[in-house]
Formats: C-alpha cells, sequence, structure tokens
C-alpha cells in the first residue's frame, strides 16, 4: 500500500498545510481562494523547472544551468517578437521550447561524451548563457511596449478561472507524472539512478539517459524562459538571477535523492510549492524577505535530515517468519 | 615433517584461528608459523581463507577464536595499529599508498620525526628515507612523487615503510601480479635482502615456479581449514596441487545426461588490444560450458566484450549460425545474450526500485504498448518468474533493497530468464553464499540446461567448474590455455593449465 500514499509527500503535504494554517490563523486572507490562486501562479515556473531538475537529478547528475538557460530563452524569444511582432504565439513557444533543448542537449553531450562532472559543465554554460545574453542584447533591457500585447497577454490569459501560466504548470505535472511512472525512459531515469552498473547490464545506455534528461530540463526551462518573460514584460540580462539553488532547493525539499534515483513527481511539486507559500506568506506576516532565504536553508536541512533518517531505519526482512511468499501480492 | 630444522622459535604463530562470517566459515581452526629469516608460501584455492588470514594478521579483523602468539605471546590485535606496533607489515596487491605525497612522506607518514616545535622534520625523513632506499637499491629519489612510480616501485616504497617502522614479519599478498618478469626478478633480490636482515615473510602466489623459486616453508589451506605445512625442499608440485585442490566432493552436483544439440553461440577470434586474444568457441543448446581460471586471466574481460561492454575489442559472434553484431548490451539482449555479473551488490539489483519493475526493467519493450508500459503486464511477467525462483517477498510491490541477499539474486535472475534469452553468462554464480544457496544456484543451473539454455559458468571454484560444466576452456593471460572434457577433467589439469605448469608423464590425461 505505502506505493499509493507515500510517507514522505504526505508529510510534506502535511507541512505545507500546517503552515497555511498558521499563517490563516492571523491572516485569514491568505487562504482566499484567489489568493491561493495567485499563490498557485506564482510557483508554476518553479514547478516546472523542479520537475525539470527532478529528471536530471534521479540520474546522478545536476542542472545549475537553467535559469541561466531561462534567461538566454527569453531574452531570445523577446528580441524575436520585437523583430517581427506578427509571429504567432505557439511558434514562438516552439522556438523558446527548441532552444532551451539545444541548450540542455549542450550540458547533454558534454556529460555524456566528455564524461565531466556535470556540476562543472552546467556551472560552466550557465555563466557562458549569461554571458550570450549579454551579447546579443549589449545589455540593454526588452522592456513591455516593445513587446507584442498577443507576446505578453498569453500567460496571463484566463482560462477556466485560472491563467494560462497556471494551466502549463498543471499540464507539465500530468505529462511527467504519466512519462516518470508509465514510459521506458522514465523507468530507465530511475534505473540510472538507482544503480548505474547494473544499469549498463540491463541494456541501458547510462550516457544517453542523462543526456535526455539534460534535453528534458533544457526544455522545461526554455518553456519558462518564455513564460517568465511575457509575465513579467520584461528581458534583461540578470533575470531569474540565482534561481537555479531555488529550483534545486524544491528538489531537495521534496525528498528528491541528490544521490540519484530516488524520487518523485509528487515530492517535486510539494517541494515548490512549499517554498512558493513561505515566499508568498513571508510579506502577508510582515517578516523581511531576507528570512525567506534562512526559511528555505532550515527546510532544506530539515528535508536532507529527515530523508536520511528515513533511509537508515529501513530494515531488511531476514527472519524466514517475516516473509511471505509472493501470492500475497495485491 | 614440520619441526625439521626451524632454525629458532616461530616470530608469529597462528593457532586454531577461527573466523566466521554470516553463512560463512572463513577459517576453521587454521595454524600458521612464521620462522624468522625464512619465507612461507601460503597456498590455496581462491575462498581457501587466505586474504582473511592476511586481515586477521594485520588487525582488520578479529579471530572469533583461537589465538595469535607473537614470540610465543598470546597477542591481541585491537586495530591495524596494534599490528603495526607488533611489527607485522602487509604489502598489498594494489598497494596502499598516497599518490599525492613524496616517497619520503609516504614512507614515514604516521610515525614522522617531528621538530621541537611539532612540525614534521622534513630534513631527517628525506635523509633517513634515503637511507632506507639505499638499502633495498630503489632507483628513484626520496623527492618523488607517488604517482610517478609504476608499480613495482611502489612496492619498494611500501617495503621501505616496512622496513621504517622495523617490521619483522612482511606479507606479500601476490606482489608479482601486475609485475614484469624483469621487476618481479628484482622482487626476488629485495625478498632475499629482507630474509638475511631475519625478517619473517608471509608470500601469498598463486604461481607455483614463484613458491619454488623463492620460499622455505609452506602453509596449505583448503576451504577455510588448514591442510599441511612443510619445507619446499620436502615437496613436489605434483604433492603441492593435490594438497592444495585433492578434495572429497563434498557436495553432490546435479545430474545430466551429455548434450548433443546443435552449436547456438558461435565466437571467432576475439581480440583486445590489452586484455586477451584470440578468444574462440561454439557452445550448443542446453550446454553448461564452464571458463575457469587464475583471478586476472581475463575471463569477466572477455565476458564483457562479448556482451558489448568493453569496447574496443573485434571478434565475430554468431548465433544460430548468423553472424550478429553486438555494440552494446542491449544489442546482446536483443540477440538473447544475458550476462549475470560478479559483483551483484554493485552490478545487480536496482535498489530504490520494487521487485517487479527490476525484473521487468530489460523486458521494458514487451510490457509496453505505443511507448506506454502496461503495469498489468509487468505484474504478470513479474509474477511468472518470481514463482518460478520462489522468491520471497512481502509483495512484488516493496523495494528491492529490503530483501535478504538470496532473494535480490533471484530477483536478478528473474529479470534474465524474463527476457527469454539463449544463452546466459554467469560469472562467478555462487561465490560468497553459503552452501545450501550454493545447491540451490546449481540445482537451478541445470534445470535451465535441460530446458534448452545454454550456460557460460565462468567460475573460480574447481569442484563448481567439475560438477556442473559438460565442457571446460581454461584461460590464462588472457588466452584459451586449454579445452576440457570428460575424463579430462581433473582439479590437476585445471590447475596446471591455469598456472601454466607444464605436465610431468603421469598426469597427462589420456
Amino acid at each position: 500500500m505505502s506505493r499509493f500514499i507515500p510517507v514522505r509527500e504526505t508529510i510534506l503535504a502535511a507541512a505545507i498545510l500546517v503552515l497555511m494554517f498558521l499563517i490563516a490563523s492571523r491572516f485569514p486572507g491568505f487562504v482566499a481562494p484567489s489568493n491561493l490562486a495567485n499563490v498557485f501562479n506564482d510557483t508554476s515556473p518553479l514547478i516546472i523547472l523542479a520537475l525539470g531538475q527532478m529528471v536530471v537529478i534521479l540520474t546522478r547528475c545536476i542542472d545549475l544551468s537553467v535559469a541561466a538557460n531561462l534567461a538566454l530563452t527569453g531574452m531570445a524569444v523577446a528580441m524575436i517578437n520585437v523583430a517581427m511582432p506578427g509571429l504567432p504565439i505557439p511558434v514562438i513557444i516552439a522556438i523558446a521550447i527548441l532552444t532551451g533543448s539545444f541548450m540542455g542537449a549542450i550540458n547533454g553531450i558534454l556529460v555524456w561524451k566528455l564524461a565531466i562532472p556535470p556540476i562543472v559543465v552546467t556551472l560552466g554554460t550557465m555563466t557562458i548563457f549569461r554571458g550570450i545574453i549579454f551579447l546579443i542584447s549589449d545589455g540593454k533591457w526588452v522592456n513591455s511596449h516593445e513587446m507584442s500585447p498577443a507576446f505578453t497577454g498569453f500567460p496571463r490569459a484566463e482560462l477556466l478561472g485560472l491563467p494560462v501560466l497556471s494551466w502549463i504548470a498543471v499540464a507539465t505535472v500530468l505529462i511527467f507524472a504519466v512519462m516518470m511512472s508509465r514510459t521506458p525512459l522514465g523507468r530507465s531515469i530511475f534505473a540510472v539512478g538507482g544503480n548505474p552498473h547494473a544499469a549498463v547490464y540491463t541494456g541501458i545506455n547510462v550516457g544517453k539517459t542523462q543526456f535526455l534528461a539534460f534535453v528534458i530540463s533544457g526544455a522545461l526551462a526554455g518553456l519558462t524562459g518564455y513564460l517568465w518573460v511575457a509575465r513579467y514584460a520584461v528581458a534583461y540580462v540578470d533575470i531569474a538571477g540565482g534561481f537555479e539553488l531555488e529550483v534545486v532547493a524544491a528538489c531537495v525539499i521534496g525528498g528528491i535523492s541528490i544521490a540519484g534515483g530516488i524520487g518523485s513527481v509528487g515530492g517535486a511539486v510539494l517541494g515548490a510549492i512549499f517554498l512558493g507559500v513561505v515566499k508568498n506568506a513571508l510579506p502577508v506576516v510582515n517578516i523581511s524577505p531576507f528570512w525567506q532565504l534562512a526559511i528555505s536553508g532550515s527546510a532544506i536541512l530539515i528535508a536532507v535530515a529527515f530523508n536520511a533518517r528515513a533511509g537508515r531505519t529501513k530494515g531488511r526482512i531476514i527472519l524466514k517468519s517475516a516473509e511471505k511468499p509472493v501470492g500475497a501480492t495485491p | 615433517m614440520t619441526t625439521l630444522s626451524a632454525p629458532s622459535s616461530p616470530v608469529v604463530s597462528m593457532d586454531m584461528i577461527t573466523k566466521t562470517f554470516p553463512g560463512v566459515k572463513a577459517l576453521d581452526e587454521v595454524k600458521l608459523d612464521l620462522f624468522p629469516g625464512q619465507v612461507t608460501a601460503l597456498v590455496g584455492e581462491n575462498g581457501a581463507g587466505k586474504s582473511t588470514t592476511v586481515k586477521i594478521l594485520t588487525g582488520i579483523y578479529h579471530p572469533d577464536g583461537g589465538t595469535v602468539r607473537i614470540d610465543g605471546d598470546p597477542a591481541v590485535f585491537a586495530s591495524p595499529n596494534d599490528a603495526a606496533d607488533a611489527g607485522i607489515t602487509a604489502i598489498h596487491q594494489e598497494t596502499v599508498l598516497f599518490d599525492e605525497l613524496s616517497v619520503a612522506e609516504n614512507i614515514y607518514i604516521g610515525h614522522a620525526p617531528r621538530t621541537r616545535f611539532g612540525l614534521i622534520d622534513t630534513a631527517k625523513i628525506h635523509r633517513a628515507a634515503t637511507d632506507l632506499l639505499d638499502e633495498i637499491g630503489a632507483p628513484f629519489s626520496s623527492h618523488t612523487q607517488l604517482r610517478d612510480l609504476g608499480i613495482a616501485n611502489k612496492h619498494l616504497v611500501a617495503i621501505a615503510r616496512a622496513l621504517s617502522v622495523d617490521a619483522r614479519v612482511v606479507i606479500m599478498d601476490e606482489p608479482t601480479a601486475a609485475l614484469s618478469h624483469k621487476e618481479i626478478e628484482e622482487l626476488y633480490d629485495l625478498v632475499e635482502t629482507l630474509k638475511s636482515q631475519g625478517k619473517a615473510i608471509l608470500f601469498i602466489s598463486h604461481k607455483f615456479d614463484e613458491i619454488f623459486r623463492i620460499a622455505d616453508r609452506y602453509t596449505v589451506f583448503r576451504d577455510g581449514a588448514f591442510v599441511g605445512d612443510g619445507l619446499i625442499s620436502d615437496i613436489d608440485e605434483d604433492a603441492l596441487v593435490k594438497m592444495m585442490v585433492g578434495r572429497a566432493v563434498d557436495h553432490i552436483f546435479p545430474d545430466r545426461d551429455p548434450v548433443v544439440g546443435e552449436d547456438v553461440l558461435q565466437v571467432v577470434g576475439y581480440d583486445h588490444p590489452t586484455e586477451f586474444a584470440d578468444i574462440g568457441f561454439s557452445l550448443k543448446r542446453g550446454e553448461i560450458l564452464g571458463f575457469y581460471g587464475l583471478v586476472g586471466a581475463g575471463r569477466s574481460e572477455f565476458m564483457q566484450a562479448l556482451f558489448g561492454i568493453t569496447k574496443p575489442s573485434k571478434g565475430v559472434t554468431k548465433m544460430n549460425g548468423e553472424i550478429r553484431t553486438i555494440r552494446s548490451p542491449a544489442d546482446a539482449v536483443k540477440n538473447g545474450i544475458v550476462y549475470v555479473p560478479e559483483d551483484r551488490g554493485k552490478q545487480g539489483a536496482i535498489i530504490g526500485l520494487p521487485i517487479f519493475q527490476n525484473i521487468t526493467l530489460p523486458s521494458l519493450r514487451r510490457t509496453s504498448n505505443h511507448g506506454f508500459l502496461r503495469l498489468a503486464e509487468e505484474f504478470k511477467l513479474a509474477r511468472d518468474y518470481a514463482e518460478r525462483l520462489d522468491l520471497r517477498a512481502a509483495s512484488l510491490d516493496q523495494d528491492v533493497g529490503n530483501l535478504s541477499g538470496g532473494n535480490q539474486q533471484k530477483v536478478v535472475i528473474a529479470k534474465w530468464l524474463a527476457t527469454r534469452p539463449q544463452v546466459i553468462i554467469l560469472d562467478e554464480p555462487t561465490k560468497g553464499i553459503d552452501i545450501g544457496s550454493k545447491a540451490a544456484v546449481h540445482e537451478f543451473m541445470a534445470e535451465l540446461a535441460v530446458q534448452g539454455l545454454s550456460v557460460i559458468m565462468v567460475s573460480s571454484e574447481i569442484p563448481e567448474v567439475i560438477g556442473m560444466s559438460d565442457r571446460v576452456i581454461v584461460m590464462r593471460d588472457g588466452r584459451i590455455a586449454a579445452e576440457l572434457a570428460g575424463d579430462e577433467l581433473s582439479p590437476e589439469t585445471l590447475v596446471r593449465h591455469a598456472a601454466g605448469i607444464t605436465m610431468s608423464a603421469e598426469s597427462v590425461p589420456a
């Protein structure tokens, strides 16, 4: 049964509920449906990126270039929009996803073919991507009045009471839930992170799986790049600066093992939502946003300590009496 | 026989030493005496208990019973430091030294002389190290970085280190395994030097020429038990081989009729630049083909090449007469070849995935439809094979990490059988498991062969090789040394071919 009610996710969800209850006890307006929808919408980019990061971390890698990828793609599509205001939004989104995937593929190739440690690769490409933004934009901003109304309006358009941005996050979560549990790729991603040596003997190409994980992460970073720039209606070199750490934090809080192989879509989403709630609640309860860093940091440490503990207490079945024949399978 | 001309009393004497690991008795009341100024060769097959003995002598393991005596007084080594203090030092196959430090620092690390400010007296350690290096004729300076030295020279550093702590007992665990011919000669000279200084030397080697060249005494272990000891001058190779392998077969191997099927797999001319050359053989349907050889003979390396893991190798693989290209493990699995690797902890089950997902991992193409996995199919496939192997688990949904070792192994085997292979390569299938499980694995292997699966069994255990195989290929130094079947299969012939001992007239098989 543990499969259907994962312990870690339940505890994290409970922690989020307790947090919201505490805030609501003094500021009931925070839990009003419209405000919760706002919080979710505000957290959507983090959710999308955390899912991409989750895939990468599951394969024992890390992608520190997501925020830079996001910023570069955002700048690229903003400039394309300025140059060709008539280009339809689906084409813009396709360009954003392809650009992001391409940058993810660069990370993936370096990790796969040159066997450079992922942290080094993505630290390098992170800096390079930021540098390229400066080169293509000359350090100038692309402001809202230069962008077409369709470009900036798309993520904010409402559909069934929620902005399109939120719906995209929901769709991404659903797609990833299916991908991770019901496709050979999802299974390979877990296998590669869980035991790369065994995965090789099973016929899984470990390097290629890691490559695909980086492409997926890049594609989502690209998609988020467009959504981010359009939502805030501005593009410049430093957008989403340092956001990669928040993305990694969401994964860690969500129980994605930094050693690979363990984690879930639900965990990544809840980790992101936890950070989103903290971030949105602090101004409401009148705490300096600087505390947000301390709170996120503490949450990470607590999550890691908790996960390490959970891993340790796992016992083995040695006593014959504790075993049952397989027939008892649900 | 043992009391002959022992020059004095032993420096180290192990008496009735027993060491048990869960499920395995590694040492059963063994004895071993080391005398000053003499080289004692410890001889035994893999699994005879040699490594455990070394680990007890160096304080890494603690014996469950028996006494270790130093100069006749009982000694207890609570830690490796205690053993070092007692003057016992070991030079390992993979020498344990620090690449980033200089030779002098490696020699004196842990016991470096200090200046009066408590800092390491660099001038002094270099002076002292230079003296030691001169003494053993090392061709490099004490300032050399260790990483710039080859293995032979690293051994010299280890020996210098042994001398620096005034070791009285030097353990050499297969010291020549990675050395060239010339380096081996230099090592022999050094062993002579150590002998002349009155050190007691324990020499572990599989190579008989080596043992007869430098050892003064021998001690033979078999399956963790003491078999005999004495002076090398009183024994010949034949007798030593017999002591090493000659045992009553204490375990009944399953009976099978000889196979007469057609060839399933043919391997022609497999070459690798550094690991093996000229490997070719064929395998019949339902046959068990044993691969025997000493550790490092290239058996696993070849199997990995056959399976598409080791890349720069050439050769032709034919399945049922047709040439198949195998460039990756995925190709191998697709062509009906699977590999159950030796280190199952590292290369077997995927901890973190539930049992059923472990079993279906290589068969996902069969359990999916238009790119989506069908969980019901997966469960069915997993349950079929789990039941066939009598897997004991609370549920197929549970994490494979919660299973006992034997059940984890069943999951790994179920995983491979679920791919419906034609050829299964089992690399050391019973290494490190207890007798009862061994019998179950053998039974199962025989059953697979009867059902028409062809098995390649890589094994270093002679009874297993002889008891299970229809035919045996012996590898030595990366090449096929012999192919044996029927009456040719005897422990003596296997050891001779594997160790490269020339045949004496009476033991050449008819």
